[in-house]
């Protein structure tokens, strides 16, 4: 019965997840078959970028989670994001060694510049591969799950959740700026020069996280479309349309709500750990407000409630902000607003709702 | 003094220590053959007493019917029983041993009070056979819902609801595509997978057709018995048809109870709120 739930899939699961496989296989093999000169070629440099946008995906999926089935705004979601990609920094900073511009084996460079003279307690384990992939999924974890106590547990909801929220990624902005934190500050962490041994100058380790990030969406996505399907799903969807009926009911919403958050923020964290190596920085402006707000829009405009609609959005938003970004940059923050204006007009249901709405005709 | 007497309390061995005794949930007890007691109950909003020491019994398995003029506190009453409102003062107690002032609310439904509410409120975007699917009696902790899968016993008990409700067609639809009147009958269903215990029911007939309003009125009848029933309803020819025993409410406290005729002839009753319909 539990399994029969994990392979049982409709055709939205299946064109999702045969387009998944297709781009992680056809995206690697154009890339390293296919000799440089040839049009069918993909460079590493639209791998990369592909794969970043895939990140966001994961991360999208995560936020319609919370949005789309339990109806929880969180516009501070790029925090947790941002927490797993630091995780993430802190084990590729560690791998640096004494390859650093001061050479020094244990402390990071931005340490050295500081003149600290020895690694901060939070540092230590991070050296360790296994350690960092822990902490990516409970650092997000356990700030979601003490965040949503508190805030659930008072019942704090709509616009009042939403604005805690921003507050929330708001402060760990202004906190991870300041050098005494011992996250690199402004800068960040980055300078980073291996994962596991293998150079992240390589093609082959850039196809490998490629092929890491896809495998991530796809199994991100089959777990929380798992999640929507159980009764539990019924329960948040349910939770989303009429609270305090369901709690006359007896079901225990801030229970429900605190762990379907704590997920949704480890699926970020999970998000941003591969966002990181790929980009080869992190810095706290990852936890800019403004960056939760459009994650927002891309969920909007791919369609709440339907998981691979915000994968969708979250891809569609961000190569046509590389593409305007490029051609004309002036007008990107008009075109994003008028797509936002026009899908809330238009097409309530973003774009997963064409289908939707077709499938009701037909 | 108190440290030592629990230092002492630790060091005595011959019993075991308190917090290691399992809590047992204290159980519906109906020895008395009363469900419900509400004594010297106050409640005020603003300084506006909406519920005005009020007293009210209810016995195992009657039908009871609540009228009263708007603002007498009707709604009130019922937020208290079901935990949404705390009383300012007073007693509530569910049999002879749970003390509702005591639970909150998810915890009043389990042990076996459900409520309709005034505007039929089901989950719109589930379907029928989904919303009465979340109702029923279950294990609700998360990991539960997350594994749970439906036992044949539980499609069974579904149906049989389905059927109660008349809407057998309709499981497959969409809560939010059926008509008023269905909705309301949906939220009765929702009631009954529940198994409850007491089910207070507001104004189940408003918005229905004079054939789903028999049906309506059926169906609590058949109800009363195995359940206890409270209806608060401002249709006074429904009120007359389903009628064992009635309260009337005025100012937040009763006015007078008893038989329907009996309520009728009472002048104070006539004064308030007969007299002016």
């Amino acid at each position: 019965m539990l399994t029969s739930r994990f392979v049982q899939t409709d055709n939205a699961d299946r064109w999702f997840l045969g387009v998944l496989l297709l781009i992680g296989v056809v995206v690697p093999v154009l890339n390293l078959l296919v000799p440089p000169e040839s049009l069918l070629h993909f460079s590493t440099y639209n791998v990369t970028l592909l794969g970043k946008y895939l990140t966001y995906a994961l991360l999208a999926i995560a936020a319609d989670l919370v949005w789309g089935y339990l109806g929880i705004l969180s516009l501070g979601h790029s925090a947790f994001f941002a927490l797993g990609g630091y995780a993430m920094g802190m084990y590729l900073m560690r791998q640096v060694g004494d390859r650093g511009v001061y050479g020094d084996p244990l402390l990071p460079d931005f340490m050295v510049f500081l003149n600290w003279q020895e690694l901060p307690w939070f540092w230590y384990g991070f050296d360790m591969f296994w350690f960092a992939l822990l902490m990516v999924m409970v650092v997000p974890g356990v700030l979601a799950y003490i965040f949503g106590y508190l805030a659930f547990k008072s019942r704090v909801s709509g616009v009042y959740l939403s604005i805690i929220t921003q507050a929330l990624t708001y402060a760990l902005m202004l906190a991870f700026f300041r050098n005494e934190m011992g996250f690199g500050g402004n800068n960040g962490l980055t300078d980073f020069k291996d994962i596991l041994g293998f150079s992240l100058r390589e093609d082959s380790t850039r196809i490998v996280l490629f092929i890491a990030s896809v495998v991530a969406l796809a199994l991100g996505y089959l777990i929380s479309r798992y999640i929507v399907r159980s009764r539990l799903g019924l329960a948040c969807v349910a939770i989303r349309d009429a609270e305090s009926r369901s709690r006359f009911i007896g079901y225990r919403v801030e229970k429900i709500k605190l762990w379907v958050f704590t997920f949704s923020a480890v699926l970020a964290g999970v998000a941003g750990a591969l966002y990181v190596p790929q980009v080869g920085i992190i810095n706290p402006g990852e936890f800019s407000p403004l960056n939760s707000i459009e994650l927002i829009v891309w969920v909007a405009i791919g369609g709440r409630a339907t998981l691979y609609g915000a994968a969708i959005g979250a891809l569609l938003v961000n190569y046509s902000k590389s593409y305007f970004t490029t051609v004309m940059p002036e007008i990107w923050l008009f075109t994003l607003g008028a797509l936002f204006i026009l899908v809330t007009l238009y097409l309530p249901k973003g774009i997963a709702g064409i289908r939707r709405h077709k499938a009701a005709k037909g | 003094m108190s440290m030592v007497k629990s230092l002492d309390d630790f060091r005595r061995r011959d019993r075991v220590f308190d917090f290691l005794v399992k809590k047992e949930a204290p159980q519906l007890d109906l020895s008395h053959n009363m469900i419900l007691y509400m004594e010297g109950v106050s409640k005020s909003f603003d300084g506006f007493k909406a519920i005005n020491n009020l007293n009210l019994y209810l016995e195992a398995g009657e039908l009871r019917c609540i009228i009263g003029p708007n603002g007498a506190g009707k709604s009130t009453m019922m937020d208290i029983i079901t935990g949404r409102t705390r009383p300012d003062e007073g007693e509530v107690w569910f049999g002879q041993r749970l003390n509702l002032l005591e639970m909150d609310e998810p915890a009043i439904a389990e042990a076996g009070i459900g409520r309709k509410f005034q505007k039929p409120t089901v989950f719109e975007s589930l379907t029928v056979f989904q919303n009465l699917e979340l109702s029923m009696t279950q294990d609700r902790g998360v990991w539960a819902l997350l594994t749970a899968s439906m036992s044949g016993e539980q499609r069974d008990h579904i149906e049989a609801v389905l059927t109660t409700i008349n809407l057998c067609d309709e499981s497959h639809a969409l809560a939010e595509k059926l008509s008023h009147g269905q909705k309301q009958w949906l939220e009765i269903g929702m009631l009954l997978m529940q198994r409850p215990q007491l089910l207070l029911v507001d104004e189940p007939v408003a918005g229905m057709t004079h054939q789903e309003m028999d049906r309506t009125a059926e169906l609590l009848i058949s109800l009363a018995g195995d359940h206890t029933v409270v209806v608060v309803e401002h249709d006074m020819d429904f009120v007359r048809s389903i009628a064992r025993t009635v309260t009337v409410l005025h100012q937040g406290s009763v006015l007078s109870e008893g038989k329907m005729e009996q309520v009728q002839n009472d002048p104070r009753v006539i004064e308030v709120y007969l007299g002016e319909g």
